[in-house]
């Protein structure tokens, strides 16, 4: 139980004044502490003036190429190695050059026996009339099917290195996209009118590019380019919208994996039957038909869809860090 | 057909140099660009019409494309984006 005490003797105590100071009736500094209001920090002129000049000095120490030693030595070393490495480079070139067996001696190394038999069994043993897609893809399937990895290991690289990171949050990704933005032409009346033109025949080279590798030039690397050109080109005309209704990085992981993963086992088939010579069963064909050649056509068109894949992404990798 | 030949490789000499020695990078790539055309044509003129076309898609196009991407990433553009390049270096 507390004691009521009368109004003045409250008045007295600590409790009546930290009251009184909450409710900021009364401050209990003001008037018995001294206050002062504070001046805005104005540096002097002769300081400012001292820094700068000091400031000059150090640049002037720095790039004085006439008193400064270091820079000096550093800069005739830098010219006289670049001279020397020029002067070596081009002198282990020549000699290089000069050492090479001269062009078209029927005894160099290059006209070997394996370069006949291609010439000669070429079209018998692939049953493909372009000797080039059936040293590609039967002879040395092997070094294509590295190739189509390097390919999708560079995209995964682009894809660590320029990839908006998501954990940094959705800034990142929506100032990526908002700049984005800015830079895309939007509704390009020239560009789309030439777009709805040219995309579908360039589609239809890139495919025609592919499906003929095995009867005439061309092949599964240059007609996924060509198709990969016109992917760009229709997502330029067109904007991201239009293009991710059909192509995002979900249907670039499948398509990738599945046409990878098809030449892997296609060629692990024919592997296995060569090695342990058994007769492949699937038949060459006629030369000169588009269903002969064995594997050869769907090889291509797995490699046609790992580049045209590749090549979309490396260019939409390269604007804005993801789809 | 030899003549032409010649004045394609010296067309090849020609643009090799130059993209090293031009200042403007844009100009680089667009005469990087033809250096791949040219060398396409001289790869169907040596017959070899496989690698033509993939030099044509792949050196011409593609490549130039990311090129052209990568300078408008670092605003190497055109000269008129230097001011703008200012503002943004100063917010």
């Amino acid at each position: 139980m507390s004691k009521k005490i009368p109004e003045e003797q409250y008045r007295k105590t600590r409790s009546y004044r930290l009251r009184q100071w909450l409710d900021g009736t009364k401050d209990p500094f003001l008037d018995t502490v001294e206050m002062k209001p504070q001046k805005e920090f104005q540096e002097e002129k002769h300081v400012i003036e001292s820094r700068k000049e000091e400031k000059k000095k150090l640049y002037e120490r720095i790039y004085d190429m006439e008193h400064n030693a270091e820079v000096r030595t550093f800069h005739k070393i830098y010219q006289i190695f670049s001279v020397v490495f020029c002067v070596v480079l081009i002198l282990t070139l020549l000699v290089a050059v000069s050492n090479l067996p001269t062009i078209g001696q029927p005894d160099n190394p290059v006209n070997n026996e394996v370069a006949a038999r291609y010439i000669e069994n070429g079209l018998q043993e692939t049953g493909a009339v372009n000797i080039v897609t059936g040293m590609i893809l039967d002879y040395r399937a092997f070094d294509t099917l590295g190739e189509s990895h390097v390919l999708f290991i560079a995209t995964c690289t682009v894809l660590i290195l320029l990839r908006n990171d998501k954990k940094k949050g959705k800034n990142g990704v929506e100032s990526a996209e908002e700049n984005d933005r800015i830079y895309e032409p939007k509704n390009d009346i020239i560009l789309q009118t030439v777009a709805r033109f040219l995309v579908p025949l360039i589609f239809i080279f890139g495919i025609y590019i592919i499906l003929g590798g095995h009867l005439g030039p061309g092949g599964g690397f240059s007609g996924g380019a060509v198709i990969g050109a016109g992917l760009i080109l229709y997502l330029n005309a067109f904007g991201f919208a239009k293009t991710e209704r059909f192509f995002t990085a979900k249907t670039y992981k499948k398509i990738s994996f599945c046409a990878l993963a098809c030449y892997c086992l296609a060629k692990s088939y024919s592997f296995y039957t060569g090695a342990n010579h058994i007769e492949s069963v699937i038949p060459l064909g006629t030369p000169g038909a588009i269903l002969s050649s064995g594997l050869i056509l769907l090889l291509n068109i797995c490699v046609g869809c790992v580049v045209a894949g590749t090549m979309y992404t490396f260019y939409v990798m390269f604007r804005k860090g993801g789809y | 057909m030899e003549l032409l030949h010649y004045i394609l490789l010296g067309f090849l000499v020609v643009c090799a140099i130059s993209v090293s020695l031009s200042k403007n990078l844009l100009n680089s790539i667009l005469i990087y660009m033809s250096y791949s055309l040219i060398m396409s044509i001289i790869w169907i003129l040596l017959e070899s019409p496989d690698l033509a076309i993939t030099e044509a898609a792949v050196g011409a196009g593609i490549t130039s494309v990311l090129f052209f991407l990568t300078l408008k990433k670092i605003h190497a553009m055109m000269k008129s984006d230097d001011d703008e390049e200012g503002e943004e270096k100063d917010e």
